[in-house]
């Protein structure tokens, strides 16, 4: 269960938006989360507590197959994105560092930047606070929750190897 | 249900019955690539996970076919450590060297992919497979890390685009032309996401080799995979290259496609994609005079004995023109050999050409063919950006083995037919 404010971003927000390339000689978290979306806007980040929520168009992080990408968004301390949809090498990229994703088509016309958003991705449900709406989507598969639940693919192939020894 | 090719090898392989779009399947898989750029992060990868040894030591693959033969002290680094991961893994399908062959020219060669397999790697143009009826994608790093170790991956099930090709193909017109066509109807994002389904009666009289060249350049359609179903052409390739006992795979009769799109090929003219962007296609006729300062024939898209053979028919007994540099790379060791028994090297050496070693080299900006500034490529190879095959103010237009031989020979691009 993820609750936080809604930062709302536009459609085929690139990963040179989400973290640019001048920051891709580091890959600590923290800082890569410092940078987060400053190619969209410089200091863009500034406005982010963590917890919050990205609420973005469609094709959300096409591009290149930085893996640094997500792991921008988390160090910015936002665990969840919801986008109309997700580029293909990013949905995958995302659920192996750890970020949750979810897809809501046109339900991201139901929020405003600024919006306070309870999301249960289990479940699949976004409830917007502010305006009482509440907007379904596909829930988290099953697959994905042991991913996310062992922070990324990393961890989960550790645990599957460690059981299987 | 009904399925179209890409559902049906991903309900064959995962076991799953409803391989509905967006639905998201476990997946073990046939084979895991990797090449020179690409393995050193996965196997880096594969040590955080605590994975001490691959899946399959047989179906764990690495080809260090970027930067071969190695162009300066850190791709060697890079091929050391490949090299050093294989012999301790004991891989079976390592290649470097004298073995080496562009990846996706090389594996369907040696029988490594087929009919109905299940492919990652780790570069983009996997889904090259797709030409033999097998579902193959790239992936990233940590992705390829994992599918090493694990042997299996997840895919989100993607929805079909059928591509339906009918008409009849000009002199000079192939394979090639049909792909930059649909790229640029497309768009470099209009398969985003998506399995691109290649069908029609057009599709039956393509070769192999054609259909190859076609799936290799999906992804510069955004597409995940682009698939041809099986029929005894494949099922023929696959028995003459070790793999014998193919199943035929074809889309069920009322199957569901997201959109169909056509491609009428009489009357298209050779296509010719222009910078800086794939989808920015025109026929060569409306090119205009573009003075051309090297050509390149070769890579994963057009580097087989069908391009060399399309190549040599238009440069036999004539001068490439001056001050343009021919580079012609056949894709693998088998076809290089080939290519030196039918007599086709002593064509190119003829023309004036530069024959070099299967490599990917110019097409990534790699080596072996750089461009400076202000210089201009016609190539047989994929990608087109801004910078890819050398200097940032270089350009690179994309075209079929036969246009590049033409435009070598004039110094501008050329119709093949006017030379």
């Amino acid at each position: 269960m993820f609750h936080g404010k809604a930062h709302k971003v536009g459609a085929h927000i690139d990963t040179d938006a989400i973290i640019p390339a001048k920051f891709l000689v580091t890959t600590d978290p923290v800082e890569l989360g410092a940078n987060c979306m400053s190619g969209l806007e410089p200091g863009w980040v500034d406005r982010v507590k963590k917890g919050d929520i990205l609420v973005a168009g469609e094709n959300f992080g096409c591009g290149s197959s930085r893996e640094h990408a997500p792991v921008a968004i988390l160090g910015a301390g936002i665990p969840v994105v919801a986008a109309h949809s997700f580029a293909r090498i990013f949905y995958r990229n995302g659920f192996n560092m750890g970020l949750t994703l979810l897809e809501i088509g046109d339900g991201v016309e139901k929020i405003r930047d600024g919006d306070e958003l309870r999301v249960d991705a289990d479940a699949g449900v976004i409830e917007n606070v502010t305006t009482g709406e509440t907007i379904p989507c596909a829930p988290v598969p099953a697959f994905m929750r042991e991913i996310l639940k062992r922070g990324g693919l990393a961890g989960y192939v550790r645990d599957k190897l460690e059981a299987g020894a | 249900m009904r399925r179209t090719v890409a559902e049906k090898i991903l309900a064959l392989h995962s076991g799953e019955e409803d391989v509905t779009p967006g639905r998201i399947v476990r997946c073990p898989l046939s084979l895991v690539l990797a090449n020179d750029i690409t393995a050193p992060l996965a196997i880096k990868a594969m040590a955080k996970m605590g994975a001490d040894r691959v899946f399959d030591r047989e179906k764990v693959v690495i080809v260090c076919d970027h930067f071969t033969p190695n162009k300066d002290i850190d791709s060697a680094e890079q091929v050391k450590f490949c090299r050093e991961f294989a012999v301790k893994m004991g891989l079976v399908n390592y290649f470097e060297g004298g073995d080496v062959g562009v990846e996706h020219a090389l594996l369907p060669e040696l029988g490594l992919v087929g009919p109905g397999d299940v492919i990652v790697g780790g570069d983009s143009h996997t889904c090259t497979y797709g030409g033999l009826s097998a579902f193959a994608t790239g992936l990233g790093s940590t992705d390829i890390g994992a599918a090493m170790a694990l042997g299996e991956t997840w895919f989100k099930v993607p929805p079909t685009i059928k591509v339906v090709l009918t008409g009849t193909l000009a002199p000079f017109v192939g394979a090639k032309d049909l792909m930059l066509r649909l790229i640029g109807m497309l768009g470099v994002s209009g398969a985003l996401y998506k399995a691109l389904e290649f069908t029609g009666p057009l599709s039956a009289e393509l070769s192999v080799e054609g259909r190859m060249t076609m799936a290799n350049m999906a992804i510069e359609a955004g597409g995940k995979v682009g698939l041809f179903a099986s029929d005894e052409k494949t099922v023929a390739y696959a028995a003459a290259h070790n793999r014998p006992g193919a199943p035929m795979l074809a889309a069920d009769p009322g199957a569901v496609y997201e959109r169909e799109v056509e491609i009428d090929a009489t009357g298209m003219s050779p296509q010719v994609s222009c910078p800086h962007l794939p989808d920015n296609v025109r026929p060569v006729e409306e090119l205009g005079d573009i003075v051309i300062h090297q050509s390149v024939i070769g890579s994963c898209t057009n580097g087989r004995i069908e391009d060399l053979r399309a190549a040599a028919a238009i440069l036999k007994g004539k001068k490439a023109a001056k001050n343009v540099r021919l580079i012609v790379l056949p894709a693998t060791p088998t076809i290089w050999k080939q290519a030196l028994a039918e007599g086709l090297l002593e064509i190119f050496m003829d023309s004036g050409a530069i024959v070099g070693p299967p490599t990917c080299g110019p097409c990534l900006g790699g080596h072996m063919g750089i461009l400076a500034g202000g210089e201009r490529a016609i190539a047989t190879t994929n990608r087109n950006f801004k910078g890819r095959m050398g200097s940032l103010d270089s350009e690179v237009y994309l075209a079929s083995p036969a246009v590049a031989a033409a435009s070598a020979l004039t110094g501008v691009i050329t119709h093949p037919a006017a030379v």
